[in-house]
């Protein structure tokens, strides 16, 4: 089920696996998806964690673009590890992005992990704007209304009667939307950290991804991570 | 004196008859036995058990010692490696030896112990972990080569948890590097002494020394009969209160950190006279804990509530008497604590037994009847756990390239690893070298290279890593607790899932005082003083030991037997009793189960006596069942003794719902989901070096560098479910947390006798279980309810809409 949201004045959804789905474009836009990065681990000589996140992200992309049938994907930057991570993708990862993307708008948004364009289908960009909304990486201090960005992996958890819910979260304050990293083995930044709080306006709230999406003052997100 | 013994060189005979001593028989028979290649001596606390595993060593070095490395010794604490150094200065001065004596935990000073690498001591005392760290370095060969002895302290202590599983991986290692080494084990009195021998290992023989008289232990005789559930026993601190001053220095031991941090705000409250009375548990400060010690040490305190924080350590020679509150959950420890009264050799320990509710009073009379009878319990470990083995594997490359057949042998010769399989051990290999997936095409990027027959590490910077992944100790995540504005050590931590529960303006105890939850600030949680205020139940400990099996069985025994009842006070057996007028008494070759209606829902009752986490366990299985069967439950509640359930209908066959057949798939399939599951896993994977463990300091700056091993565990749970690391988690959940394997033996021993008793209402056996806490609603639409209601009242509350 999905949350509806207005940034910028344009009616957007939050999806429960974290994506963003914009009706009126049919476009859907995913942050952080961070393709390969157990490869990139082992390259280094850290950890052999288990190797199956790429297809496990590409499992859940499949599904909201079969569910939503989107005409452009944005992938809002750190999509791949780091630049190897594209040419490393292993056959079956890559054939799969392949179809993923025929007939289809790609926006590859650049990110810190992947600056350089990268060797996959689809196009190259540091940023898209498109009617009121812009969609960079990381999000601007100062930038106008109606900025979608990604980078921060932010989390929330919601304390409970004694249990605590914690998943990855979308932040908005209306003026400025951040998106849960939609990457399988991402870590998350608590929604209250000082550098998302100075980017926000103290009304702003967390959407939590999952089911029920649950959505919470940011001040209430505020337990402990 | 008594002319010295003839095994003693003069300078060791001369200092024995300058303190007026003799060696104790032990000491003697552990000095003759210093050529055998291994002895573990079971002594009980008091008895010298220290002085005589170094007393061989210090014969053989004597007053002319060649440099090197001679002997090891190693122990679970790091402050009794540190204690036993200073203990061991006075002898080896007053003897005229010219030792080096040096202890190496993770509290020495960095040049100290680049140092003992490249000239280590004659005597180097250390941990577990410290010694893993020692052997993982390419100096190690050269370090132990001429090492003739090592001590193993606190053996029986070690050998209940992976620790030992790693520290006995280390000693086959160093038996490889010094092929004459001979290994001394020390324990306190243990259920099964040949199986500690057999951890131990290079076929040990054992030692008993005498042990002792029988220890003087009661129940403690209060005016009120207990509560009827509950477990902090705070109705009986004024009882407590009289021992304590009539004794010079007490122990009192209770179970859970929370539960002392009570008692021992119960017990000021008694505390007319002001006496000096401490507090000491893992959530305190080292600082504070340090204090505590320090002044225990100088005889300046009449008594110390504690926790197992206190059951090993430094003896305490004036302790005369030990309390402990609350159900003792298992004989063995038990013996060990009341051993920590009056630690001279020879003179009885005195302990007093003082439960805090109704249950609890049957447990201690079960518990003091074994005491009595030396039936000591023990769950047998099963074999070496291979999380363990994976990191030794790591660590073993670290140190120098290896021949896979040479170190399945090695591994071998280490009692818990004797029984293992070769393909058991290349599946472990295999894990670290390619981390044992179904997909190959990530064989690239191997840890380990098989290079002209050794294996080696691909890339030698992981070393760095691997190294600080040493240790099987996974704790749970704490945060630091601080009073507000100030930057001095913490009060102490507390469990993270009890902090994320806290608000602002709530209260917990901590370190005996009230303090007040203001908010969250660099990764510790500040708060400030509140002396008035009555605290918010404080539960920061996590995990919960349960009753042993062989204790869960005398009390069945003792609950089915009313002959044997004249030793349980009167309260206890009018109780009884009426559970037998109106239900049915517990058998232990049977299964009862109780089902009675109260305030509109149906309960169900099962009386399993297999302890708490079984039965938690039990409690998920069947009420999935019970979901599945349209029964409705609702909730559950465990104790250490039964199962209790309810739901909105009536259950006409309990038997049904405890068929075996098929419960073991459900622990497979849908339990696998579990929190508890995720836990065990995460702890495996750490150990294994799959995760890396974080780092103080490390931790949630900037962005999180670590993952959700939840994440990880999901991901093989769908892509590779027969990955090692998830065998090695079901294997685990047969004990432990889920211990699946007592709901089997329990299934086993009652074997379909299951008395059905419908009840008019509820039983006074089961009415206890009604006032427990803990109860675990059935997650589903509820708590997605749930959510909703909250996350509505949050918007509300913030003056937001939804």
């Amino acid at each position: 089920m999905a949350t509806p949201l207005t940034l910028a004045g344009t009616a957007l959804a939050a999806l429960p696996s974290g994506a963003l789905w914009w009706p009126d474009e049919a476009m859907l836009c995913v942050a952080d998806l961070h393709l390969g990065k157990s490869e990139r681990i082992a390259r280094h000589g850290g950890a052999l964690l288990p190797p199956y996140e790429t297809a496990e992200t590409l499992d859940r992309l499949a599904a909201d673009i079969a569910r939503h049938a989107p005409r452009v994907v944005v992938c809002l930057g750190d999509s791949f590890d780091d630049g190897a991570g594209a040419d490393a993708l292993m056959p079956e990862n890559s054939g799969r992005l392949a179809t993923l993307g025929a007939g289809r708008d790609w926006i590859w948004i650049a990110g810190n992990h992947d600056p350089a364009p990268l060797s996959v289908a689809g196009r190259h960009l540091a940023e898209v704007a498109r009617g009121p909304l812009t969609f960079r990486h990381i999000a601007r201090p100062g930038a106008d209304g109606g900025e979608v960005s990604g980078h921060w992996h932010p989390k929330a958890r919601v304390a409970l009667r004694g249990r605590t819910i914690s998943r990855p979260c979308f932040l908005t304050d209306g003026a400025r939307l951040i998106l849960p990293a939609y990457g399988a083995y991402t870590g998350g930044l608590r929604a209250d950290h000082p550098d998302l709080a100075a980017l926000l306006s103290k009304s702003a709230r967390a959407i939590l991804t999952g089911t029920p999406a649950l959505t919470v003052p940011l001040a209430a997100a505020a337990a402990p991570l | 004196m008594t002319s010295p013994p003839p095994d003693l060189p003069p300078f060791a005979a001369d200092w024995f008859a300058r303190r007026g001593w003799s060696p104790h028989p032990h000491q003697m028979a552990l000095l003759a036995a210093r050529g055998d290649p291994s002895t573990l001596l079971i002594a009980p606390t008091g008895g010298g058990k220290t002085l005589a595993g170094f007393l061989p060593s210090l014969i053989a070095l004597g007053t002319d010692p060649a440099p090197g490395l001679h002997t090891l010794y190693v122990s679970p604490l790091k402050a009794l490696a540190a204690d036993i150094r200073r203990n061991l200065e006075a002898p080896v001065a007053e003897m005229g030896l010219k030792l080096r004596v040096e202890d190496r935990t993770g509290d020495t000073k960095a040049s100290q112990r680049a140092r003992q690498r490249t000239d280590p001591p004659h005597i180097l005392l250390t941990t577990p972990e410290s010694l893993a760290l020692l052997l993982s370095y390419p100096e190690a060969p050269k370090i132990f080569r001429g090492l003739a002895r090592v001590i193993v302290d606190e053996i029986h202590a070690l050998a209940e948890s992976k620790r030992g599983d790693q520290l006995v991986l280390g000693l086959a290692r160093l038996q490889t590097l010094a092929p004459g080494l001979r290994r001394v084990g020390l324990s306190a009195t243990v259920e099964d002494p040949p199986a500690l021998a057999a951890f131990l290992g290079n076929d040990a023989r054992v030692l008993l020394a005498d042990s002792g008289p029988d220890p003087d232990i009661s129940m403690l005789r209060t005016e009120r009969p207990p509560p009827w559930a509950g477990a902090t026993g705070l109705h009986n601190a004024a009882e407590v209160m009289d021992l304590v001053r009539a004794a010079t220095t007490t122990l009192i031991f209770i179970n859970t950190r929370a539960q002392a941090e009570l008692f021992f705000q119960a017990l000021w409250a008694e505390n007319v006279g002001n006496l000096p009375i401490g507090l000491h548990h893992g959530s305190l400060g080292r600082d504070a804990r340090a204090r505590v010690e320090t002044a225990m040490a100088a005889g300046e305190l009449r008594a110390v509530v504690c926790t197992g924080s206190l059951d090993l350590g430094i003896d305490w020679g004036a302790v005369d008497l030990v309390i402990q509150v609350g159900a003792p959950k298992n004989v063995k420890r038990l013996v060990q604590r009341i051993g920590r009264a009056n630690h001279r050799y020879n003179a009885p320990s005195r302990a007093v037994l003082a439960a805090s509710n109704r249950f609890e009073v049957v447990e201690c009379v079960a518990a003091l009847q074994a005491v009595r009878a030396r039936d000591l319990d023990g769950e047998p470990r099963g074999p070496g756990p291979l999380d363990v083995l994976c990191q030794h594997i790591l660590l073993t490359a670290c140190a120098a390239p290896f021949d896979a057949d040479a170190l399945f042998a090695e591994v071998r010769s280490a009692g818990p690893y004797r029984e293992l399989s070769r393909d058991d051990f290349d599946a472990c290999l295999d894990f670290c070298a390619t981390g044992g997936y179904a997909l190959k095409a990530y064989d690239r990027w191997r840890r380990l290279m098989l290079r002209e027959g050794l294996w080696s590490l691909r890339d030698p910077r992981a070393t760095r890593a691997l190294r600080m992944n040493i240790g099987t100790i996974v704790d749970t995540e704490t945060l630091a607790v601080r009073i507000k504005g100030t930057h001095g050590a913490p009060l102490g931590e507390i469990e993270e899932s009890f902090a994320a529960t806290l608000s602002p303006g709530d209260t917990f105890l901590i370190g005996g005082r009230t303090v007040r939850y203001e908010g969250l600030r660099d990764m510790s949680v500040e708060v400030t003083r509140q002396p008035s205020k009555t605290p918010k139940i404080a539960t920061f400990m996590g995990t919960k030991l349960a009753t042993s099996t062989r204790l869960a069985e005398r009390m069945a025994a003792l609950l089915s037997d009313p002959t044997a009842w004249d030793a349980l006070p009167a309260h206890t057996r009018d109780w009884l009793d009426t559970q037998a007028r109106i239900s049915r008494l517990p058998r232990p070759d049977r299964l009862l189960a109780e089902t009675f209606a109260r305030d509109g829902r149906e309960h169900l009752c099962l009386w399993g006596f297999a302890g708490r986490n079984a039965h938690q366990t039990l409690g998920l299985l069947v009420t999935r069942r019970m979901e599945a069967a349209g029964l409705e439950p609702l909730g559950f509640v465990a104790n250490d003794y039964a199962l209790l359930i309810w739901g909105l209908a009536r259950v006409e066959d309990p038997a049904a719902l405890l068929n075996p057949d098929g419960l073991r798939e459900g622990l497979e399939t849908w339990l696998g989901g579990n929190a508890v599951m995720k836990r065990t896993f995460r702890t495996a994977a750490t150990i294994a070096g799959l995760i890396e463990r974080n780092m103080p300091g490390r931790r949630r700056s900037g962005r999180q560098a670590t993952f959700s091993s939840d994440i990880l565990y999901d991901t093989l749970r769908k892509y590779d479910p027969d990955h090692l690391m998830l065998r090695i988690t079901r294997d685990e959940a047969s004990r432990g947390l889920v211990d699946f394997g007592r709901i089997e033996e329990m299934l086993a021993r009652s074997a379909g006798r299951i008395d059905v008793v419908r009840a008019p209402h509820v039983t006074p056996l089961a009415a206890p279980l009604l006032l427990e806490v803990g109860k675990v609603p059935i997650k589903g639409e509820a708590e997605a309810r749930l959510m909703r209601e909250a996350a509505a009242a949050l918007l509300a509350e913030a003056g937001l809409e939804a």
